[in-house]
Order: structure tokens, then C-alpha cells, then sequence
């Protein structure tokens, strides 16, 4: 039965793989086949849409009327049929556990990309200087590869009460400290949590710092330094204001980021010991307790913290392409 | 690495490499990257190392004393959750989300983004900035009325929630702005001459699609293709809404997840179920970092 199952999936994926190009790209051409015959302004005038429109029907069916749709039932009772103003919102800011949601949201939001951004340009600036810089650059970027679920479990082995099985307490016991609960203990357990958040995004930083480093000339440099400025008065003075932009860059993603954490609270506490964070709140909403206008809510909630920084990068966005 | 998404630079500026530097690393400076590369490399060392230990093994000393005799590695680990934790269901599973899921976006977004380059239209400028928002905008705030169109849409009598083409159509839908948004900056940087004798030959826009947009913008797909892949296969939280209600369907994220909780303390199988989740995109990773990198930063490296 279940070997049916995977023999009909298999072929089903196979079909998918196959069918879905060749309909993708007979409706391209079917498109231009019509279009030849028509009057050539009217071509002209309906080409663009008929090429942008599965891409718009999936970003209207998956992207932009769901939004709405979460808007108006944010607002709604659970079933969905009667409308109940703000009491939503009202119970999401009325409780412990969302509002320790909230504030573990804010510990995320402010840790991760300080502590992203700081160790990236650190490992930036300095593999600048050696010869191995491929060798460490791919080590320190490696974890991007890897999934939030994944690293949770790698982390939580790391993590394990036992010191002779988490490395982190064999460190604490070698150096004469007890067992220490990482995921257990309040209100330290966030930063834990966070720390994994560090070892898979700290290469993005790194790399994309990097990058900027190399576009900062190597005249200008070795000119300061024939004038005798020391190394640290080159960070700051040369280095860190060129390189602003791009920090800002990085830091918006992963303040992003850090609002959408979900993977490793998931995996690794499933918000217990007051680690829960808005995004697997929602998921809790949705799922265990079956409340989808209170998951509607705390969707909002989200969205509303997120809409600041989709401005600062449409901004940014628009002043790149003036210089294009 | 996709929490929802996998982070993108958008607004970066990345100039061209510019002459080598010149190498003058210090004492300090060599011993401060020694360190810092070890403290990246530790966490997916221990795993490995753990994931090829027995059991008595794993739970009675360290990861770091398998390097000492007697070295006790097995491969048990892996033959245990491949035969009888479903793990090998699980790695199919992963690949039949993840292919059509990738081919099917990659396709779509070169359409709208050879459109957005070099169609003219009204509102196409508005229209492409909506494309730039939505690529933040959080997946949670679509979950419910999705759900509700899954589970009430039911072409021919099946019910989408729950099957493969729910997972297909969700990362289509959700990967789109990120594809559209880094086609669509390869495309417009293609030079306007080859279009123009291209037009002056008597091609169509669909022959300058196919015969020149897509061989000249070789190395934007692959990283289009590449971002996408990793994204979907590293995937939790779309596969575990969507395919929730059908446990035979879960890919290798969401059996990992449930195998951390049921497991409990056995971590000589969820390390070795682990390591076989990662082996795919690690070595894809390996293998095409240059455009992983082109990838992240949203076709804002060139070269």
C-alpha cells in the first residue's frame, strides 16, 4: 500500500517535471502565435501581461490576497463569521505568554544582528590579511547551507546536560563550574537559542562585508598608512564609514530575520521555558489550539513590525536604481 | 538556513575585486582566525564524528575522544534510520517537494522578469516595487486563507491540503518575489544592442527569450536555481503547515524535527538522521559557491 503510494508520487513528481515546462513554455508560445496575428499596437499593449500573469496569479493567490485576507480575519470571531473589533489584538497584548513572545522577539531582534553583524566584520577585516582567507571564509559560510532544523539538533547535542556528552558542559566541568541546562535556564536560555541563530548567519554577514571591504581602494589605505595611521585609527576613520552602507544592508536582513525566528525555537524548545517567539506562537494558534483568528492576530502582529523595514529597503531599492 | 527565507541583501552594492592586498597578517591576527574558524567548524564536526559512534559510545564519553583509541564506529546509525524510522521515505519525500518546486519558479519569474526588463507597460515600476515589498513580507500572514482555499478548493473531488501540489504551488508562490526580483537585474544589466539587431532580424520576443535572454543569463539561473533548491529542502515551516495532516509526505525537515522530539536522548540516530539531511545541501553548497553568493546578495555581484 504505502510502496503504492510512493510509486504514484514518483510518478507524479516525474510528470510534474516534465509536463509543467513544457506547458509553461507552449503557453509562451501559443501567446506569440496569437500575438502575430493580432493588430500590433493591441500586441504591443497586451504582450507584457500575458507574460507577467502566472507569475502574478501566484503572487496574488499565495502572497498578496492572503494578506488581506489575514488582515480582515484578525479581526473576526474563531469561526469566522462575525466581525469582533480589536479583541484580538486585545487578548494578544493581555497575556504572559504572547507578551514573552514579544519580548523574546526584542531580545532576537537586538542580539542577533549585533552579535551577526560584529563577529562578521571582525573575521572580514582580519581574513583580509592572510593568505588562507578562501579556507576560513568557506568554514565560517558552510552553515548556511545548513537547515534551522538541522542546526537545532547539532546545537542541542552541543547543549546536552550531560558532560560527557555536550561539549559545552565537558568545558564547564573541565573548569571546575557545574552542568549547566542551557535550553532550561531563564532568561538565559534566549541568548542560547540565539547563538545558534549566530553560527548560521554569520557568514552571510561576513561574505557580503567582505565584498564591500574589497570595493574600498587599496590606495587610499596604504596612503593613510604611509602617513602613519595605525591600523585601528584605519577602522575607524577609513574603513567603518565606507563601509556603513553595506552594514546597514546586513543588519536590516537579519533584523528581518530575527522577527521571523521560527526553526530553532521550534526544534529545540518548542517555545517552552519562556523561549517562545512570535512566529511559533502563531504556528501554536494555528495548530494546537486551533484559534485561526488569534493566529490571524499575531500574523498581523508580525507583519506590522516587518512594514518599517520593507519600506527602508523599497527606499533603498529605488536609490539604487537612480545610480543604475 | 531558511528560517521562512533564506536572507537576501537587497539594496547591496558590491563592487568589483579590486587589486590583492597586501598579506600582512600578524601573530594575533593568525591565532584570533584559527580560533574563530575552529569555533565555526566544531558544531558540525561533532555531529559527524557522533553520527558514526555506537551508542555506548556516544552516551558514556565525549565526541572529541573518538579520535582516540579504541575507536568504536559504526554505521548502524544509518542503517537504523534509514530502515526503520522512515528516513529514507522522508529523503524521497525531499526531493519530490524540492524539483518541481524549484523548476516551476524559475520558469514563471524568467517570464514576468524579462517583462519587468524589457517590456514597457504602464505600472511597471509600481508594479516591481510591490514585487521588492512582498519579498518581506512574513509567511505566517498568509497561512490561514491559504489553508482555507487548500482545504475548501477541490479540483476534480481532491482535496489539495495536504498533498505534494499544495507544497509545489505554496513554494512557488512564496519563492516568486525573490526569483523576479534577481532575474529581473541580470536581464536588465543584458546589453540593449543584441536585442535590438535580434529585433531588426525579424525575432519575436519569444525567440529573443529563448535563444538569447536565457543562454546569455546562464549564471543568474544557476544561482536562481541553486537559492531556491537549498531553500525548499531546508524548508520547515511551509512543509509542516501544508503537509501537516499527511505524515507520509513529510520531507527530511519536518521527520528531523518530529525524530528530535520522539528520539529524546538517542543521539547516536538523530545525529546520523541529521547528518543525512545536510549531506544534499552541503555539498551543493560546496560545489557552487560562487553563485550561492551571487544569489544572496540578489544578482548584485558581478563577476
Amino acid at each position: 500500500m504505502i510502496a503504492d503510494l510512493l510509486e504514484n508520487r514518483l510518478l507524479a513528481a516525474a510528470l510534474v517535471v516534465i509536463a509543467v515546462p513544457f506547458v509553461l513554455v507552449g503557453y509562451i508560445l501559443f501567446v506569440e502565435w496569437i500575438l502575430r496575428r493580432a493588430p500590433r499596437r493591441a500586441a504591443d499593449v497586451i504582450r507584457p501581461w500575458l507574460w507577467l500573469g502566472p507569475a502574478l496569479v501566484f503572487l496574488g493567490v499565495f502572497l498578496v490576497y492572503p494578506t488581506f485576507a489575514t488582515i480582515v480575519r484578525s479581526f473576526m470571531n474563531r469561526k469566522g463569521d462575525e466581525f469582533v473589533g480589536f479583541a484580538n489584538f486585545e487578548w494578544f497584548f493581555t497575556q504572559d505568554s504572547t507578551l514573552t513572545a514579544l519580548r523574546n522577539n526584542a531580545l532576537w531582534v537586538i542580539l542577533l544582528p549585533l552579535l551577526v553583524v560584529g563577529i562578521g566584520l571582525f573575521i572580514a577585516v582580519l581574513v583580509d590579511r592572510v593568505r588562507y582567507e578562501g579556507g576560513v571564509k568557506t568554514v565560517v559560510f558552510l552553515p548556511m547551507a545548513i537547515s534551522f532544523v538541522a542546526a537545532g539538533t547539532i546545537w542541542k547535542f552541543l547543549y546536552d546536560l550531560d558532560p560527557n556528552v555536550g561539549t559545552f558542559n565537558a568545558a564547564v566541568t573541565k573548569l571546575g563550574g557545574d552542568p549547566i541546562a542551557y535550553t532550561v535556564v531563564q532568561p538565559w536560555n534566549n541568548f542560547f537559542l540565539i547563538l545558534v541563530g549566530v553560527w548560521l548567519l554569520t557568514g552571510f554577514a561576513m561574505v557580503i562585508l567582505s565584498a564591500g571591504l574589497k570595493g574600498i581602494s587599496t590606495e587610499l589605505l596604504e596612503a593613510a598608512r604611509v602617513d602613519g595611521a595605525s591600523e585601528p585609527q584605519i577602522f575607524r576613520q577609513i574603513i567603518w564609514p565606507l563601509l556603513l552602507p553595506t552594514v546597514a544592508v546586513v543588519a536590516t536582513t537579519i533584523v528581518i530575520y530575527a522577527l521571523k525566528t521560527f526553526d530553532v525555537v521550534y526544534t529545540m524548545t518548542n517555545g517552552n521555558f519562556d523561549t517562545d517567539v512570535i512566529a511559533n506562537n502563531m504556528f501554536t494558534q494555528l495548530y494546537s489550539n486551533l484559534r485561526p483568528e488569534r493566529a490571524a492576530a499575531v500574523a498581523v502582529v508580525l507583519l506590522v513590525a516587518i512594514v518599517p523595514l520593507m519600506f527602508i529597503n523599497i527606499r533603498r531599492f529605488r536609490q539604487q536604481e537612480a545610480i543604475r | 538556513m531558511t528560517q521562512v527565507q533564506v536572507p537576501v541583501a537587497i539594496g547591496a552594492q558590491v563592487a568589483p575585486r579590486r587589486e590583492p592586498r597586501r598579506r600582512f597578517g600578524s601573530a594575533p591576527v593568525h591565532i584570533i582566525l584559527v580560533v574563530a574558524t575552529l569555533a565555526f567548524a566544531i558544531p558540525a564536526v561533532a555531529l559527524l564524528v557522533a553520527s558514526f559512534r555506537t551508542a555506548a559510545a556516544t552516551n558514556s564519553s565525549g565526541w572529541w575522544t573518538a579520535f582516540l583509541p579504541p575507536w568504536q564506529f559504526t554505521l548502524e546509525n544509518y542503517q537504523y534510520v534509514f530502515s526503520r524510522s522512515g528516513l529514507d521515505q522522508a529523503f524521497l519525500n525531499s526531493v519530490i517537494i524540492t524539483i518541481p518546486a524549484t523548476i516551476i519558479v524559475v520558469l514563471v519569474a524568467a517570464f514576468a522578469a524579462y517583462a519587468f526588463a524589457w517590456m514597457s507597460f504602464p505600472g511597471r515600476q509600481v508594479l516591481f516595487v510591490i514585487v521588492v515589498g512582498l519579498l518581506v513580507v512574513p509567511l505566517q500572514v498568509t497561512f490561514v486563507p491559504v489553508l482555507t482555499l487548500f482545504r475548501e478548493f477541490k479540483p476534480f473531488g481532491i482535496a489539495i491540503n495536504g498533498t505534494m501540489l499544495a507544497v509545489w504551488l505554496a513554494h512557488t508562490g512564496y519563492g516568486l518575489p525573490f526569483a523576479i526580483f534577481l532575474l529581473r537585474n541580470y536581464f536588465g544589466g543584458l546589453p540593449r544592442e543584441v536585442f535590438e539587431s535580434a529585433a531588426i532580424d525579424g525575432a519575436g520576443p519569444s525567440t529573443a527569450f529563448f535563444r538569447l535572454v536565457v543562454p546569455m543569463s546562464v549564471p543568474a539561473l544557476a544561482s536562481l536555481v541553486i537559492f531556491q533548491f537549498l531553500w525548499v529542502w531546508n524548508d520547515l515551516l511551509v512543509a509542516l503547515v501544508y503537509l501537516g495532516p499527511i505524515p507520509e509526505n513529510h520531507p527530511l525537515s519536518v521527520k528531523l524535527a518530529s525524530l528530535t522530539t520522539s528520539f529524546g536522548g538517542g543521539w547516536q540516530y538523530l545525529t546520523a538522521a541529521a547528518f543525512v539531511s545536510m549531506v544534499v545541501p552541503i555539498l551543493v553548497f560546496l560545489g557552487l559557491q560562487r553563485y550561492f553568493v551571487r544569489g544572496i546578495t540578489g544578482g548584485a555581484v558581478k563577476g
